[in-house]
C-alpha cells in the first residue's frame, strides 16, 4: 500500500467513498465517449439543454420518493426523444429547438423543487439535484449506475463506425446503407446514460462540463477518434478521482468547509484543458509526411 | 445484362411540394464522364439526391446497372469540418470503406491497405494524416472522392464539388476524376454551374433548365438552338478567348437560333 500511502487514513474503506469512486469512474467513461460524439456532431448546447430537463426528472423523483438516478435518466430520455421528434429542416434551428428546452427543463426544475423545499421535507434537494450528491449515495446505487455503464459501452462498441460516420454527414450513411435515423437515438440514448450518472456525481446543471470538458480536451491532444475517447476517458477518470480526494482532504485545508466535490471535479476539468493543450498539444501532433 | 450504368426515364421530382424537374430523361454510359449543367436551382442538387436513392421520385423511373447502395458513391457539397474534429483524412476514407458496419473497427490489413491505395489515387498521402478540418477546400474534396470510391461504386456522384475551389484546385481536381474514369471504369456524373473547367474533360452533358433536361456530347448539347429550345428563350453561346459564355437574352426575346448578338465594346 506504500503506493497509496498519500490518500488520507481510511479513505478506501469508507463505503460513501467506495460508492463516489464507482459513480465517477462510470461517467467519466460514459461522458467521454458521448462528449466526442457530441462535439463531432456539433451538438454541445443540445447536450446541455438535455441536462436541464434531467434536473427536473431528478427533482420529481425525489418530489415522489424515488431514487434521482431513474428520474435524471427519465428526464434525459424525454429530453432528448423529445428534441427528436422535432422535425428540423435546418441544423441551425437545432439551437432554437435546444434553447427552448433547457428553458422548460429548469422551469419545471423550478416549480418542483420549490414544491419540496415548501413542503420542508427535503431542504438539501435542490443542491443535490442541480450540483450533485457524490457523497450521499445510497448503497443500492452501485448496481443501476454499473448497468447504465455497461449499456453505453456495448452501444459504443456495436455503433462506433456508423456513428462517426453520421455525425460527419447523415447523408454519407445512408448512401452506403445505413440508417441515420437508428444512429441519433442511439446517440441520445447514450447521451441520456452520461447525463443520468453524471448528475449524480456533479450534478444535474454541472453535468455538462463532465459532458464536454474532457472530451474537449481530448480533442485537442489527439486526431484519432478511438484515442480521443480513450483519452477523454482517462482526463474525465483523473479529474472525477482526483476531485473526489480533493473534496475529502479539503476537510483539514479549509478548518471543517469542505469544497463540494462538484466543484473540485470541474476546477480540475477546466485546469487540464487550460495546462494540457498548450504543453502536449505540440508534442502529440501527428507526423507529416513529405 | 443492363448496357447504361444508369437511365433516367420520365423523372418528375419535387421539393418541398415544388415541382423542380419534369419529365428528364437521359442515360449514361458506363466508364464515362458526365457533367450535371445548370444555374443555381435548376435541380441538379435535387436530381442527384434522387439518383442516390434520398428523395423518392413523384413519376418516371431511374434503373441500370448502377443502383444499389454497393454500386453508389457520393460526394457531398459541403461538409462542415470543425478545425478540432478528431477525424483524420484517412479515417474519413476508412469510414467510407466500412463506416456502415456495426462492431469495433478491428485493425484490417485489407483496408489499411485500400485506404493507402485511395489516399493515393488522389494524390492525398501527403496530408492523410492530418485532421479533416486542418485540410484546404480541394484537399478536403481529394478526400470524400477517396472516400466515396474506396468501395469501388459503379457509379460516383459528386454535387458542386468544384464551387469555391481556386483555379489550380478545380484542376487537380478534374483530372484526378477523368483518370479515375479512364482507368477504374468508374461513371462519374458531377455537378456544376459553370461548363468551363469541365468542358475539355467531358464525354457528356446533362443541362438542367426550366425543369428539363438535354443531354448528348458537348459540342452537341451547348449549341444556341438546343439551350433555346430548352430555356424556351433565346439564348446565345459564346466562345470567347476559349471559355464558353452562355447568355441568356431574357424571357420575351423570341428564339433566334441562327445568328448571337454581339456588339463590341470599345
Amino acid at each position: 500500500m506504500t503506493l497509496l500511502s498519500f490518500l488520507p487514513a481510511g479513505f478506501l474503506d469508507s463505503g460513501p467513498v467506495q460508492r463516489a469512486l464507482v459513480t465517477g469512474a462510470v461517467a467519466a467513461v460514459i461522458s467521454a465517449i458521448a462528449g466526442v460524439l457530441t462535439l463531432i456532431r456539433g451538438q454541445s448546447f443540445a447536450g446541455h439543454a438535455l441536462t436541464d430537463v434531467s434536473a427536473a426528472g431528478g427533482a420529481a423523483a425525489v418530489l415522489f420518493g424515488a431514487g434521482p438516478l431513474a428520474g435524471f435518466l427519465a428526464g434525459a430520455l424525454v429530453g432528448g426523444f423529445g428534441m427528436e421528434t422535432v422535425e428540423l429542416r435546418r441544423r441551425s434551428e437545432r439551437d432554437l429547438v435546444a434553447g427552448i428546452m433547457l428553458g422548460l427543463g429548469l422551469g419545471v426544475s423550478a416549480l418542483i423543487l420549490g414544491r419540496i423545499v415548501s413542503s420542508g421535507s427535503n431542504g438539501g434537494a435542490p443542491v443535490t439535484i442541480l450540483f450533485g450528491s457524490l457523497f450521499i449515495l445510497p448503497p443500492g446505487v452501485i448496481l443501476p449506475v454499473s448497468i447504465c455503464g455497461a449499456v453505453a459501452v456495448v452501444l459504443a462498441a456495436l455503433f462506433t463506425r456508423p456513428l462517426l460516420l453520421a455525425a460527419l454527414d447523415p447523408d454519407l450513411l445512408t448512401v452506403q446503407g445505413g440508417s441515420p435515423r437508428l444512429m441519433r437515438l442511439v446517440h441520445l440514448t447514450m447521451l441520456a446514460l452520461a447525463v443520468a450518472v453524471s448528475s449524480l456525481t456533479v450534478g444535474a446543471i454541472l453535468s455538462t462540463a463532465f459532458l464536454i470538458g474532457p472530451a474537449a480536451t481530448a480533442t485537442r491532444l489527439s486526431a484519432r477518434p478511438g484515442r480521443t475517447m480513450a483519452l477523454a476517458a482517462i482526463l474525465g477518470l483523473i479529474a472525477g478521482w482526483g476531485g473526489i480526494l480533493m473534496s475529502y482532504k479539503s476537510y483539514d485545508w479549509t478548518d471543517g468547509h469542505a469544497w463540494p466535490v462538484s466543484f473540485c471535479i470541474v476546477a480540475l476539468i477546466v485546469a487540464a484543458h487550460l495546462l494540457l493543450p498548450p504543453v502536449f498539444g505540440r508534442l502529440l501532433k501527428p507526423r507529416q509526411k513529405g | 445484362m443492363d448496357q447504361d450504368a444508369l437511365r433516367v426515364d420520365g423523372l418528375f421530382l419535387s421539393r418541398s411540394g415544388r415541382t423542380v424537374l419534369s419529365g428528364v430523361s437521359f442515360a449514361l454510359a458506363p466508364g464515362s464522364f458526365c457533367g450535371l449543367i445548370g444555374v443555381n436551382g435548376s435541380g441538379k442538387t435535387t436530381l442527384i439526391r434522387a439518383l442516390l436513392g434520398l428523395l423518392p421520385a413523384d413519376a418516371g423511373g431511374i434503373e441500370g446497372a448502377a443502383r444499389g447502395h454497393r454500386a453508389l458513391g457520393y460526394v457531398p457539397q459541403k461538409i462542415d469540418a470543425d478545425p478540432y474534429m478528431p477525424l483524420r483524412a484517412r479515417d474519413v476514407v476508412a469510414l467510407g470503406f466500412d463506416g456502415h458496419r456495426y462492431g469495433l473497427p478491428l485493425p484490417s490489413r485489407r483496408r489499411r491497405d485500400r485506404v493507402a491505395a485511395m489516399l493515393a489515387a488522389v494524390g492525398a498521402d501527403a496530408f492523410a494524416d492530418r485532421r479533416l478540418g486542418d485540410l484546404s477546400g480541394g484537399q478536403q474534396q481529394r478526400i470524400f472522392i477517396a472516400h466515396a470510391l474506396v468501395r469501388e461504386p459503379q457509379l460516383l456522384l459528386l454535387d458542386e464539388p468544384l464551387a469555391n475551389l481556386d483555379m489550380p484546385s478545380i484542376a487537380g481536381i478534374v483530372s484526378v476524376l477523368k483518370r479515375i474514369a479512364r482507368e477504374s471504369g468508374v461513371t462519374v456524373l458531377i455537378s456544376s454551374h459553370d461548363v468551363n473547367p469541365l468542358v475539355g474533360a467531358l464525354d457528356r452533358v446533362i443541362y438542367l433548365a426550366g425543369g428539363g433536361a438535354v443531354s448528348g456530347r458537348p459540342d452537341e448539347v451547348l449549341r444556341s438552338g438546343v439551350l433555346s429550345r430548352l430555356y424556351g428563350h433565346h439564348i446565345d453561346v459564346l466562345r470567347v478567348h476559349g471559355r464558353l459564355v452562355i447568355v441568356p437574352a431574357g424571357e420575351t426575346h423570341p428564339i433566334a437560333p441562327d445568328e448571337p448578338h454581339v456588339e463590341r465594346l470599345e
